[in-house]
């Protein structure tokens, strides 16, 4: 690697439109999906290893404190998956526009906060 | 072309692609779920362990956690050498980035295994 590469934007400076918080979004609620893995592997394994274990699934997920991790959870894997689609229909040429950046921007925030809310109804 | 040693595919265009295909698997996987859980509100045991014995679910789900694992490090070395850089912590950038990736790895590693044991074992 050259030892002296350009650094042609400091990023702190910059003040972040739409399209850019729903992009560092979508990275956040990446990283946290990583993380978020592990209980959902937890989960899976617990509800398949014996009936038991799918009681012991079926119980926790009724307590508050277990139902609010998994809206968080599902809230972001919601989230990611809309901004994802977005990106996805970006590829292929939709909304590649200096409009369609904002307008792209409000559907996603849009939709995930409609699929949130559906998960919460369906948790609760 | 940008190529770097640590990328998956060593090139930038597979790496997207591997991204987008990859994504989709996953989209997939989480919708069927998603919409069964939904419409079996008072899922017994036996039905959920039915859906994992079939063949093609183990096939879908072991097939969701390797595109998991791909699409989890094309995302988590994106965010690596665009974070961990020079120029946001000096010197001992190329260490912490690189070791944030082998911890990733590492952690990429387990959640396979870990899968398909839980696929394996029912």
């Amino acid at each position: 690697m050259k030892p002296k590469r350009p650094v042609n934007l400091d990023i702190g400076t910059i003040d972040l439109p739409l399209a850019a918080l729903t992009s560092i979004t979508h990275r956040i609620s990446g990283v946290a999906l990583f993380a978020a893995t592990a209980v959902l592997l937890y989960l899976l394994n617990q509800s398949l290893v014996s009936e038991q274990g799918f009681l012991y699934v079926r119980s926790i997920i009724g307590s508050t404190p277990v139902k609010l991790v998994l809206w968080v959870i599902l809230s972001a894997l919601g989230y990611h998956m809309v901004a994802g689609c977005k990106h996805l229909l970006m590829d292929i040429g939709i909304g590649e526009t200096k409009a369609g950046g904002p307008i792209g921007a409000r559907i996603t925030i849009g939709l995930s906060v409609v699929l949130s809310l559906v998960v919460e109804v369906w948790l609760w | 072309m940008v190529t770097s040693v640590s990328s998956l595919g060593r090139s930038g265009v597979f790496d997207w692609l591997v991204q987008r295909v990859s994504a989709v698997v996953l989209l997939a996987w989480f919708v069927f779920v998603g919409i069964y859980l939904a419409t079996h509100s008072s899922l017994t045991f036996e039905q959920w362990t039915n859906l994992f014995n079939l063949t093609g679910m183990r096939i879908f789900t072991l097939g969701a956690i390797l595109a998991l694992c791909a699409h989890a490090w094309v995302g988590m070395w994106t965010i690596s050498t665009d974070y961990l850089t020079p120029a946001m912590l000096g010197k001992a950038a190329t260490s912490v980035r690189l070791l944030f990736q082998l911890a990733t790895l590492a952690v990429l590693l387990v959640y396979l295994i870990w899968c398909t044991q839980i696929l394996w074992r029912i």
